[in-house]
């Protein structure tokens, strides 16, 4: 089997064992961009130098003796919206092209760290904004899977790079969904862990009460490694939590879910949902019975509010976050012609450097927050955040995890939904309650909807800091299903 | 009845500091009208009594040692810079009269 096509766990030990060198495995996956990148579009930055100089490097410490990670040399695909000092780091905003951080995010440093090798950064929504990866000022991400549709997003470029066999892992960011969502629709493995699990120094802000780093992965245990590798306690973030990380490694290799109960959300699954979805859905759900899960159904009301709430915390969060892109400090200045102000300046740059989703919520977060609306709108916003959280502990007083579909549909068509916010926003319908509750919350991959041949993902949500819940439940319903399709789902996707 | 004027995003606009064009404004306005009527669903949730989450965790001040640390040297910091001059941010004028 070619190297593009192992998992990272089996990748990590054919170079810890000598079979084969970190080099040759990033050369494999940089050959294989070359061929699929014109179709695909996943990076906004690949530089084979750098890379195969990084690669080289971990061979030579390896053959030095030195003992290294599980996933020394694995080769790994960043999200554009984490710093790295060695590469551009975009957000896919033309209001930061070209910018080098002088720094490293410390997800990018713990896993330099660890040994894996940067194949590139990927596209996304710009500032991880949108469900589709449309939004990115650079053009659309397209799904391995049919190039027609949208990868998700806003972390497209990550889900669609390791659906397409260019990386074997990559990072995203998940704010309202952003990695459940894109995981779902390309048919792989994304996590967001618990909130404040994984750092965010170094991200580049949108809705920093929300904003949480993740995994993608082809299969739950490369999910686990990768998410063991940079999470912990960090320092420099202030909101990072200082605890061990959940043992999810342990978890992914224990699929045993008997006896766990496991409760299915009431208020996700019924009107509006595509029926391809809702069919693998409630099979997932009667395979965890089969497996010895005792399956319940719970009530969370509010859940259904968690979406307006969201669009108005998450854009006030930005509207205040973005103020940073000032045309002061770093990124582009339009306008400067020495007979403008300040004031001026900044605002023709960031007229010109912001894409209109951007600009769209920096508008409404600044009307959410304006006096006279601020109780109706911001004020009321952050009640329902506790309320779901309160439904949330209530959930999980009754059962070990949550499960729902985790998008209401497939992959949508490229251009469908870009004139209609609204209809985009809904792509999170089912993802956003973890993000306000601030819980860990899995999608894995159940199955293919029936009309449209086209991946759907299962959501699985357990409380904080019980992220190895997900890793239990994600993998005993990977080994059940890959056993009954004779594989990984992806195995089904179209050859690029 | 709208949600939201056409002036009123003029003035968001303003206090965004975007220079919008006036097609813009006529887009946002359509644009931001309907998804305020849809946000305003967070009405429906009764919550009176209930405390407000700004998030998720019950962390409060945080403080670390009060320690000189290592940090980027000034050629790393103006790196990414617009504009430069003798080792310093240079901006357009801030103030109101002549420079």
């Amino acid at each position: 089997m070619s190297l593009i096509r192992k998992t990272a766990a089996e990748l990590g030990a054919m170079i810890a064992g000598g079979e084969v060198t970190a080099a040759e495995v990033a050369e494999a996956h940089l050959d294989r961009m070359t061929e699929v990148e014109p179709k695909v579009q996943a990076f906004l930055h690949v530089d084979r130098e750098t890379t195969l100089e990084q690669a080289r490097a971990i061979d030579a410490r390896l053959k030095a003796g030195e003992k290294l990670g599980p996933l020394a040399g694995v080769p790994i695909a960043h999200k554009d919206i984490f710093a790295t000092r060695d590469m551009p780091t975009t957000a896919a905003s033309k209001i930061l092209e070209g910018w080098r951080p002088p720094y490293d995010a410390t997800v990018t440093a713990r896993l330099r760290e660890a040994g894996l090798v940067i194949l590139g950064k990927t596209n996304l929504d710009e500032f991880a904004m949108g469900s589709s990866t449309e939004n990115s000022a650079f053009g659309p991400t397209h799904n391995p899977w049919d190039l027609t549709k949208v990868p998700g997003g806003s972390s497209g470029g990550s889900s669609a790079a390791v659906a397409a066999y260019e990386a074997p892992l990559s990072t995203g960011t998940d704010t309202g969904g952003s990695i459940r969502q894109p995981a779902a629709v390309t048919g792989i493995v994304g996590m967001k862990p618990t909130y404040g699990g994984s750092s965010r120094y170094g991200l580049i802000a949108f809705a920093s009460s929300l904003d949480t780093p993740g995994p993608f992965a082809r299969n739950v245990l490369d999910a686990a490694l990768l998410h063991e590798a940079f999470s912990g306690h960090d320092p420099m973030d202030s909101t990072s939590i200082d605890a061990a990380v959940p043992s999810v490694v342990e978890a992914a290799k224990n699929p045993d879910i008997a006896g766990m109960r496991i409760g299915v959300v009431k208020e996700f699954g019924g009107e509006g949902y595509q029926p391809g979805v809702l069919a693998r859905y409630h099979e997932a759900v009667q395979l965890l019975e089969s497996l010895g899960a005792k399956v319940v159904e719970v009530s969370c009301p509010s859940f259904t509010t968690a979406l307006p709430a969201y669009y108005l915390i998450a854009p006030s969060e930005a509207s205040s976050n973005l103020a940073r892109f000032d045309a002061m400090r770093y990124g582009l200045r339009v306008g400067d012609d020495g007979t403008r102000s300040a004031e001026e300046v900044m605002a023709l740059t960031r007229a010109a450097g912001f894409g209109p989703e951007v600009k769209r919520r920096i508008m409404l977060g600044t009307y959410a927050l304006s006096s006279g609306y601020y109780d109706a709108y911001y004020g009321q916003a952050q009640k329902v955040r506790t309320v779901i959280s309160r439904e949330f502990e209530a959930a999980f007083q009754q059962v070990d995890v949550l499960v729902s579909p985790t998008t209401p549909t497939t992959a949508f068509s490229i251009g469908e939904r870009t004139d209609d916010p609204m209809a985009m926003y809904l792509a999170d319908l089912c993802t956003i309650p973890s993000n306000l509750a601030g819980n860990a919350a899995m999608s894995v991959p159940c199955g293919l909807a029936d009309e449209d041949g086209l991946p759907v993902g299962l959501q699985i949500m357990a409380p904080v800091l019980a992220d190895d819940r997900c890793y239990r439940v994600g993998a005993a319903v990977e080994q059940a299903l890959e056993s009954r399709w004779g594989g990984p789902l992806l195995k089904e996707a179209p050859s690029l | 009845m709208s949600a939201i004027t056409r002036d009123e995003v003029a003035h968001l606009a303003r206090l965004s500091r975007l220079a919008l064009t006036d097609d813009e404004l006529d887009h946002y306005a359509t644009q931001l009208d309907a998804i305020i009527e849809s946000v305003a669903k967070v009405a429906e949730v009764a919550a009176e009594d209930v405390p407000p989450s700004s998030h998720a965790l019950p962390l409060t001040n945080v403080f670390r040692a009060d320690e000189v640390r290592p940090c980027l040297t000034p050629e790393q910091a103006l790196s990414g810079a617009p504009a430069v001059e003798d080792d310093r941010f240079r901006v357009p004028r801030i103030l109101g009269e002549e420079a």
